[in-house]
């Protein structure tokens, strides 16, 4: 049964469920990191992957496609962020408000466009492409694995490294990196912690985008209704298990979605359906018990040996 | 003196806060170039919100403000910055994962390209660092720099800006003496230099020692602008605080009795190991104010959260009316009849959206005498809420309303209300007048002599040498975590002598120090 | 200082009234723009409701879940806490409810009794794994509430369609319940059945918790300030599970009487979404448990009256979610009016200094 295709399929289907969580994990990082946590990134994920498929179906091309669903994001997650840092609303609140919203929104305009609810099945849309990347792709085993996956899946691996950049070398990422570990220093030199956590939830937004842009523009070709299914929150779960930092989220988002990967594998066997789809949501939990007790552990552990030392 | 350039004036500045309080009521303010300026003023007078002001942090409710001759709204921290006006905090308000020079270019980075110019950074803090004479390394982290480097980081900061004013809001609190020598003569080459300092203290010899002219400040008023040169300590005290200080407040010889703390050879450390506590040993006796003295933060508050069971100790003991409390959670320590008054008591004393009644219940709600089967005896509370508010003397329509909606003042003596009604044995005040209103502290004051008349113990840790010289019968003094002195009769030591052993300076004998066992 | 009482009190008033009437202008531009019989689609949204006993009936019957949930948020945000628990609480205690229904037999009365006791227990337990989770590993509850919900929401429709699944249905949905397990309707012509007693009782009762006995003081000094608390000698992390435990109990309660009381078979292939509903309500509330029937009640309505619109016009129902969310934004903005409330307290400040206007200069 499972032999060497069988592996090969899992990795690549491993790193296509995978770039959704990444992409809006590294967005939560750069959130985490000024000190928001948003919960409201299922919703930008949502909405985006509606917009997005609008956009690329109205507009006739990718181009148009790709501009609703950052537009939209970016819509979105400025009222996030007006309400949260102007109007002083609550974080999870301000979150639950945005997936509310989504969930309506999307349902209500995907009705308005198509006249069904369910998904956007009879618009023509355009999808992002799969490329095949030269030398790569000529190798074996390691090409079929690494290569000709979405473009979009190539652009998160490369956000990673880009964000991690973004945060450790330029002058923003040093303020943000500020503002969140103590925003009244920031603010103390006269750095703005509100326009700067604003400028972060934006970007967040526009990460969060790209990773509902990837489920109805790459992963499907449609958007169906509530399709990110929680990958939101796994994002965010990712990004604090990744303790906010780029390659950390990378390698949480990979163990994530290493169980969203098997549950796909999972529902070709004779597995009652709905124990496979709880294996993702029950491994986040897991995961982040685990790194938890982990990192108690470490802390209770050094203490004991500075403790100790202090004795003698 | 000859003509100065006025770089800073404020006319008739008045800040109400959003929950009420007045802060300021009307205060002037003028600075020239090239002084030492201090602003004194007790704790509470306004002193940091009017800076705040200067500094953009806050915005006056009414008032002007004219920098350099010219009447400006300084709208932000960004705009007082780019005005020339430098801040350094009391706490400092550094980044501690970052590095020094992470944080002195933080907002004003030099660039290459869309990246920071590291290089040039490490450069140009080290060339100010050298031309100041302060020495740290702009690679090392904040978190590991003692309190002295990290106030030269502070002010680098500010000169990095191009700031010409620099505040300085009560930098030597917490400083040692060495430190603060040091600064003062950074200060001093500053000053030399053609800069403007606005030096915010109440330790008045240091403001003798350093400034030029002072600014005292009284319950949010001036109280006048004069050259340093034509007053007294004694004067600026009486200007402070309206009266000549009382320094011995009225108490009866104490009757002491049998010991109710008990402290052995107690060690306390951090959880990165900083050593907090280091083998203290002391005695407190029935009927006993004993007064611990110290700068602030040389452990006295980690130990009264240890005698309380806010925080584990490592090794020793502590016995407590009878009891070792090792084994003990909070709940079981107040069961031994123990108070204790939070230094913060706006971040521990206080659920600050709760009526007054129930803070002043929060211990004692489980009583028999307030509540049956967990069900809360309705009538029982108004009255004992009135009655606190009655017996305690804090200012309140009634006893219902938020606790938040009051002054500091009163906020203190509900929480003082709800430790001593349960009839403690032993009341462990921690800077228990701090930001209070001169009524309430005397109020306070006589409240825990009062107590301590009636044969409870009193253990009174607090940074005013006045509080701890009028209320204490006998005194320890801490640095650096240990007792460096015990005085078996307060009566019998000056504040001088009391701030050389605060100040380390000077540190008793072995069997001096033993002297606070009382031979246990 | 009861003028400061007095302001925040306006504020709110004023605050409840612009998140009301934003909501009504958001429908009215939302269906303006998007139907092509705007006059029909509101007077179905906003009159709809109102017009028969039936339909009113409906307010009531879309309010009773509501009311379950928002008094669990209610007590979890009171603790200060961040569980979203109540969502997957209230599904979990619709499949308790579903096993006693369908496969204990039990005299009428004491079944439903069992039944919605059973779901309680369910839902206690969901909300537990949370709370333990955070008091003993730190792990946040706001994810792994999150992570349960979905988690929750698979393992219920999977005990359904494998073990109480009704055969001859295409679609699914369970096994008939017992006669005996069905709650009565109380009001004839309309559904209204006893869960909406249960649900006005739980409301004072819960009032009664927090105010009343020593219990819900600890909770609201834990959830204003657990230091303090802690100070107190108040068992803080006793408190925060305990809460979020009875929370649990009233949502996974309230998907019981929702099941029985409107239902004679489980058929959701998804969950409802009372939970995050009941957030909204929660804070319309102003996180009063006595006005909690007040606020489920015009939720209710809103969404009557959606369901009315999206038969009779072109509008969809999904508005009521954008409604949800909007208020959701607008009452928990905290700096809303903020400068109106100052200026206020400025000018009561000022009178009691004996300030007026002018400042003296000394």
């Amino acid at each position: 049964m499972i032999d060497y295709s069988f592996i090969v399929d899992f990795l690549f289907m491993w790193i296509r469920v995978a770039t959704p969580i990444l992409l809006t994990s590294l967005g939560a990082v750069i959130c985490e990191r000024t000190g928001v946590v948003n919960l409201g990134l299922d919703g930008i994920m949502l909405i985006s992957a509606l917009f997005g498929v609008l956009g690329s179906a109205w507009g006739g091309n990718l181009f148009w496609g790709l501009a609703a669903g950052v537009g939209a994001a970016l819509i979105v997650s400025g009222v996030f962020a007006y309400f949260h840092l102007m109007l002083k609303a609550n974080a999870v609140l301000c979150g639950t408000a945005v997936n509310t919203i989504a969930g309506g929104l999307t349902v209500f305009v995907l009705q308005l466009a198509t006249g069904e609810k369910g998904s956007s099945s009879s618009l023509k849309s355009f999808s992002f492409p799969a490329v095949n990347i030269p030398i790569i792709k000529d190798i074996p085993v390691l090409g079929d694995i690494l290569s000709g996956h979405n473009v979009i899946t190539y652009f998160a691996f490369l956000m990673v490294i880009v964000i991690t950049v973004f945060l450790y070398r330029t002058p923003m990422g040093l303020r943000m990196r500020a503002v969140g570990e103590n925003p009244s220093a920031a603010s103390s030199v006269g750095q703005n912690v509100v326009k700067i956590r604003f400028l972060a939830i934006l970007l967040c937004g526009v990460m969060a985008g790209m990773g509902g842009m990837y489920l109805s523009m790459g992963y499907l070709s449609m958007f169906t209704r509530d399709m990110v299914a929680g990958r939101g929150f796994i994002a965010l779960a990712a990004c604090a298990m990744g303790q906010a930092n780029p390659v950390g989220a990378l390698i949480s988002s990979m163990v994530f979605s290493f169980f969203d990967g098997l549950s796909n594998i999972l529902q070709l066997l004779q597995i009652p359906s709905e124990f496979v789809q709880m294996l993702p949501y029950g491994a986040t939990i897991l995961g982040l018990t685990v790194y938890s007790i982990q990192k108690q552990r470490q802390k209770n552990k050094k203490n004991k040996e500075i403790q100790q030392n202090v004795i003698k | 003196m000859e003509e100065k350039k006025e770089v800073l004036r404020m006319e008739n500045i008045v800040k109400v806060y959003s929950n009420g309080v007045m802060a300021n009521k009307g205060i002037n303010f003028s600075v020239l170039a090239g002084e030492i300026h201090a602003l004194s003023g007790e704790n509470g007078a306004g002193k940091s919100t009017l800076m705040k002001i200067i500094f953009g942090e806050e915005q006056p409710t009414s008032g002007d403000i004219y920098v350099n001759g010219e009447k400006t709204i300084i709208s932000s921290p960004q705009l007082a910055i780019s005005l020339g006006i430098g801040m350094v905090h009391q706490h400092f308000m550094l980044v501690p994962s970052l590095t020094v020079a992470e944080n002195v270019i933080l907002g004003v980075e030099p660039r290459k390209g869309l990246l920071i110019n590291r290089k040039k950074a490490h450069r140009q803090v080290e060339e100010m660092a050298d031309k100041f004479n302060m020495q740290v390394s702009p690679r090392a982290r904040i978190e590991d720099l003692t309190v002295g480097q990290k106030q030269k980081v502070e002010i680098l900061k500010a000169l990095f800006r191009g700031a010409k004013i620099l505040i300085l809001d009560e930098p030597t609190a917490v400083l040692t003496p060495q430190e603060t020598t040091e600064l003062f003569e950074e200060l001093k080459r500053l000053k030399s230099n053609g800069y403007t300092i606005i030096f915010i203290s109440h330790k008045l010899n240091e403001v003798k020692e350093l400034c030029d002219r002072i600014s005292i400040i009284r319950q949010g008023r001036s109280m006048g602008l004069y050259d340093m040169k034509d007053v007294t300590e004694q004067d600026i005290s009486n200007l402070m605080v309206g009266r000549d200080v009382i320094l011995n407040i009225e108490k009866k010889p104490p009757e002491i009795g049998d010991p109710t703390i008990r402290v052995k050879d107690l060690n306390i450390s951090g959880e990165n190991g900083k050593t907090f506590v280091n083998n203290v040993s002391f005695l407190l006796r029935e009927g006993e104010i004993l007064g611990i003295a110290g700068v602030e933060g040389n452990g006295q508050s980690e130990l009264a959260e240890s005698l309380t069971g806010l925080r584990k100790y490592n090794s020793g003991s502590i016995e407590m009316c009878g009891k070792e409390i090792s084994g003990c959670n909070i709940k079981d320590i107040r069961a031994l009849s123990v108070s204790h008054i939070p230094e913060d008591r706006m971040t521990t004393g206080v659920a600050p959206a709760l009526s007054i009644t129930e803070n002043t219940l929060s211990d004692k709600i489980s009583q028999e005498k307030f509540s049956k089967l967990g069900i809360i005896d309705k009538g029982k509370i108004k009255q004992y809420g009135l009655e606190m508010a009655k017996d305690y003397q804090v200012l309140c329509k009634n006893p219902d309303v938020r606790i938040d909606s009051l002054s500091g003042g009163n906020i203190q003596k509900a929480v003082l209300a709800r430790e001593l009604s349960s009839d403690p044995k032993v009341i462990i005040a921690n800077q228990p007048t701090r930001g209070v209103d001169v009524g309430a502290t005397e109020f306070i004051r006589k409240r825990l002599i009062k107590m301590r008349d009636n044969k409870k113990s009193v253990l009174l840790i607090s940074s005013d040498l006045n509080e701890v010289l009028g209320l204490s019968d006998s005194i320890i003094v801490m640095h650096d975590g240990q007792i460096v002195a015990y005085f078996p009769d307060a009566g019998k030591i000056s504040e001088l002598e009391l701030g050389k052993y605060m100040l380390g300076i000077e540190k008793q004998s072995e069997s001096e120090i033993k002297e606070a066992c009382h031979g246990q | 200082m009861d003028s400061n009482k007095r302001i925040h009190l306006i504020v709110d008033m004023a605050k409840l009234m612009i998140a009301i009437l934003v909501s009504c202008g958001l429908v009215t531009a939302i269906v303006l723009g998007t139907s092509s019989e705007p006059m029909n689609a509101f007077f179905s949204f906003f009159i709809g409701p109102f017009t028969s006993f039936r339909r009113i009936g409906n307010i009531v019957e879309a309010a009773s879940p509501l009311m379950f949930t928002a008094l669990a948020v209610i007590l979890i945000f009171g603790a200060g806490q961040f569980s979203m628990i109540a969502e997957g609480a209230f599904f979990i205690g619709t499949l308790g409810a579903m096993m006693v229904a369908t496969s204990v037999p039990l005299p009428t009365g004491i079944h439903s009794a069992v039944a919605l006791l059973v779901a309680a227990a369910m839902g206690a337990t969901v909300a537990l794994i949370p709370a333990l989770l955070k008091m003993k590993w730190q792990v946040s509850e706001v994810v792994t509430s999150l992570m349960l919900n979905y988690i929750v929401q698979f393992f219920s429709i999977y005990m359904v369609s494998y073990y109480f699944r009704e055969v001859s249905s295409s679609s699914l949905a369970s096994i008939a319940f017992l006669d005996t397990s069905l709650l009565p309707v109380i009001i004839g012509g309309t559904r209204i059945h006893a869960g909406i007693i249960l649900a006005v009782i739980l409301c004072l009762l819960i009032y009664f918790l927090l105010f009343r006995t020593t219990f819900g003081m600890k909770l609201r000094i834990v959830g204003n300030n657990p230091k303090f608390a802690n100070y107190s000698g108040i068992k803080v992390t006793g408190i925060m599970v305990a809460s979020q435990v009875i929370a649990g109990a009233l949502a996974g309660m309230g998907g019981g009487a929702e099941l029985l009381g409107m239902y004679t078979r489980f058929k959701w292939t998804s969950s409802p979404g009372y939970g995050w509903t009941g957030i909204a309500v929660a804070l319309l509330a102003r996180n009063n448990p006595l006005l909690v029937p007040l606020a489920a009640l015009f939720m209710g309505y809103l969404n009557v009256g959606a369901n009315i619109m999206a038969r009779n016009s072109d509008v969809s129902s999904e508005v009521v979610k954008i409604i949800q969310g909007v208020m959701i934004l607008m009452i928990a903005a905290e700096a809303l009016l903020k400068k109106w409330k100052q200026r206020m307290i400025v000018e009561a400040a000022k009178a009691e200094t004996g300030m007026k206007g002018d400042v003296v200069n000394d």
